[in-house]
């Protein structure tokens, strides 16, 4: 099972695909989302999100503040660049 | 009749002016390109946004009436309007310029009797135009639009968020050019602060309400609200800017494209004419050599 995780920035989409495991910077301090996370909508600060794809390959992401949506394990990263 | 050196000289110099409207068109074909794929990436930014400002303000109105106020969605009497314009900062593309500016002067006029305008211009031809007029101009921006750079957008965004903030102005408009197609622009005036979630609500009734009400927000629910307004504001402005850029491309493509079309319909028209001068000319000097030696045979 997997989930599937979009990032999109105003001016590109910056990743698309299945993850098992995404880390992201929080407002509130960092935190994990892994399979059927609770809905939740979150702020996020600038920095990097960690992601273990279905393969799992560890990819690293610089994000800039946004928000994320984790909605029956679609997640959403919106990121300001 | 015409001179033959005369038609000559008109060819080639249509000729010359046929090649840089057909360059030009292509160099706005390509930058129209670039701009289209900017709408289109800011497309599911911009949804995906107004989908969670719309489960934000489903749970606000549920809960509690909506209480807390955002500073942006503040409506004040309305004494100072700000009226932001966009145009380009070159002409050759058509009425787009002077459409603008017509639809500026008409909602000026029309807000004149009752709130002070100001005036924010965007590119060059706005502002040659409203300096020599009387309306208050608060400031202008040349290089928005021809650099579809999006931290640039926002930076302004803010300055008129803080504007409104701030109470120097109570109302923001826009007038620009709203992108149809490449060929079809449409000047359109629309309200950029007070923010007003209208847009949002139609979107908002289609969540079911116990899943709105079970997703955890974090920090809370008026620290998102209040990072989303924000975020949605500016994303307004950047989405404005790059339309307005795409019809600026796309009127000059068009503008272009049928200048170089009469180009070349002028041209066939004058090798015709041409060709007819070299004919009679030729014809008439037949004439003059084979009259002559019939008169030298006699």
């Amino acid at each position: 099972m997997s989930m599937h995780l979009e990032v999109i920035s105003p001016e590109k989409c910056l990743y698309k695909g299945d993850v098992v495991l995404v880390q992201l910077p929080g407002k509130m301090g960092s935190f994990e989302i892994l399979n059927n996370h609770a809905p939740i909508i979150a702020l996020l600060d600038s920095g990097t999100m960690k992601i273990i794809d279905s393969e799992r390959n560890k990819v690293t992401l610089k994000i800039g503040s946004g928000v994320v949506e984790v909605f029956d394990n679609n997640i959403l990263v919106l990121s300001d660049s | 009749m015409a001179n033959l050196k005369e038609i000559r000289v008109r060819i080639a110099s249509v000729k010359s002016t046929r090649q840089i409207t057909s360059a030009m068109k292509m160099v706005s074909a390509s930058k129209l390109r670039k701009a289209q794929n900017g709408i289109l990436n800011l497309r599911p930014y911009a949804q995906k946004l107004q989908h969670l400002l719309a489960i934000l303000q489903h749970r606000t109105t549920s809960a509690n009436q909506g209480e807390n106020i955002n500073p942006f969605s503040q409506n004040r009497e309305v004494k100072n309007i700000l009226l932001i314009v966009f145009t380009a900062n070159k002409g050759l593309c058509g009425p787009f310029n002077s459409f603008v500016i017509k639809s500026a002067i008409r909602r000026i006029e029309e807000i004149d009797k009752t709130a002070n305008v100001k005036l924010f211009l965007v590119g060059k031809k706005g502002f040659e135009f409203f300096k020599k007029r009387d309306t208050e101009i608060l400031g202008h921006e040349l290089d928005v639009l021809s650099s579809d750079n999006y931290k640039y957008c926002i930076t302004m965004a803010e300055r008129f968020m803080n504007m409104f903030i701030s109470g120097d102005v109570d109302q923001i408009e826009m007038v620009y050019n709203k992108f149809k197609n490449p060929a079809v622009q449409e000047v359109v005036c629309e309200q950029f602060l007070p923010f007003s979630n209208n847009s949002v609500d139609s979107k908002g009734k289609k969540l079911r309400e116990e899943e709105v009400n079970d997703i955890i927000l974090e920090p809370n629910e008026i620290e998102v609200l209040n990072e989303l307004i924000p975020k949605t504001i500016r994303t307004m402005f950047y989405r404005v800017a790059l339309d307005s850029f795409a019809s600026e491309q796309g009127a000059r493509m068009t503008a272009m494209h049928k200048a170089t079309d009469n180009a070349t319909e002028v041209l066939k028209d004058l090798t015709i004419k041409y060709n007819k001068v070299r004919q009679a000319t030729i014809t008439g000097e037949i004439v003059e050599i084979v009259s002559g030696a019939e008169a030298l045979n006699q």
